[in-house]
C-alpha cells in the first residue's frame, strides 16, 4: 500500500459518510452527490486493489497477513455496490444513512489494511 | 404507505439491519483469517471470534426474515451479543491473558469503534418498539 494514497481514501470515505449521514437525517433521498461520493470510493477501492496487486513488484511487501488484506479489500468493494442497490431499491433518507454508514465501514476498513500492510510486526 | 406488520426491514430498522450485516461480514472475514492462519495460538479466544461471528450473521438475518419465530430468534441473538461483549470486555480487562488476542469483543468492541457494545442496546430498543402487541395496536388504531 501507499502511504499518502490510504489517507486519502481514508479521508475521502469519512468526509463522504459524514455527507450522506447527515443528508439522510435531514431527510434527503440518494442523490448525485451521495450516490457520487460512494461511486468514487469504490473506483478508490479498485485502484487500490491494482496497487496492491502490483506493490510487490516494486519491493512493496506486506507485513502483515495477505490473506486477512485482501479479505478486507474484497468485502469493501462488495460492500459499496451491494449498499447502492439497497439504496436504490428503496429510495429514501434511511438509504442515503445506509450509504453513509457504508462509506464510514470502507473507511475503517482501508485504515485496517493499512496497519496489515504496513504496520503489523506479529 | 402500508407496511407489512410482520416485517422489521423498514425505516430505521434497515439501518440497524445494515450495520449489523457490516459487523457480520467483518467478524467473519476476520475469525476466518485468525482460524485459518493461527487456530493454535489463541484457541480459546478464536473458538469465540467464531461464535460471534455466526451469532452476528444469525441476528442479521432474524432482523430481516418477518415473523414471530424470527422475532424470538433476534431478541434471543442480541441478547447473547449484549451479554458477550460485556462479559468479554470485562474480561479482557481484569484478566488480559485470556486475551491476547483481539475479539470482536475485546475492551467492549474497541477495534470496531464500540459498534459491538452500542448496536445490542439500540436492536433490543428497536425490538420492544417493534414487538408485536405494539403493532398490533398501531394497526388497529
Amino acid at each position: 500500500m501507499i502511504e499518502w494514497f490510504t489517507y486519502a481514501q481514508v479521508g475521502i470515505a469519512v468526509v463522504a459518510g459524514l455527507i450522506c449521514v447527515v443528508l439522510g437525517l435531514l431527510g434527503r433521498p440518494p442523490q448525485d452527490l451521495t450516490m457520487g461520493s460512494a461511486l468514487l470510493i469504490e473506483v478508490l477501492l479498485l485502484v487500490q486493489l491494482i496497487v496492491s496487486l502490483a506493490a510487490p513488484a516494486f519491493g512493496n511487501n506486506p507485513t502483515g497477513s495477505l490473506l486477512e488484506f485482501y479479505l478486507y479489500l474484497v468485502s469493501a468493494i462488495i460492500l459499496l455496490p451491494l449498499a447502492g442497490v439497497w439504496a436504490l431499491i428503496e429510495r429514501n433518507r434511511w438509504s442515503t444513512v445506509i450509504l453513509g454508514v457504508a462509506c464510514l465501514s470502507i473507511a475503517i476498513m482501508v485504515y485496517r489494511m493499512d496497519e496489515i500492510w504496513l504496520a503489523e510486526l506479529a | 404507505m402500508v407496511t407489512n406488520s410482520s416485517s422489521r426491514a423498514v425505516g430505521v430498522g434497515r439501518l440497524l439491519i445494515a450495520v449489523y450485516a457490516i459487523l457480520a461480514l467483518g467478524a467473519t472475514a476476520r475469525s476466518f483469517v485468525q482460524i485459518v492462519e493461527r487456530f493454535d495460538e489463541a484457541p480459546l479466544a478464536y473458538t469465540l471470534s467464531a461464535v460471534s461471528a455466526v451469532v452476528y450473521i444469525v441476528a442479521t438475518a432474524a432482523l430481516i426474515l418477518p415473523g414471530r419465530a424470527w422475532y424470538l430468534v433476534a431478541w434471543i441473538t442480541i441478547c447473547f451479543e449484549l451479554v458477550g461483549v460485556l462479559v468479554v470486555g470485562t474480561l479482557s480487562i481484569t484478566h488480559p491473558e485470556l486475551f491476547a488476542h483481539a475479539s470482536v469483543w475485546s475492551h467492549f468492541g474497541r477495534g470496531y469503534v464500540f459498534v459491538p457494545l452500542v448496536i445490542p442496546v439500540l436492536g433490543l430498543a428497536w425490538l420492544w418498539v417493534r414487538r408485536p402487541s405494539a403493532v398490533a395496536r398501531k394497526l388497529a388504531a
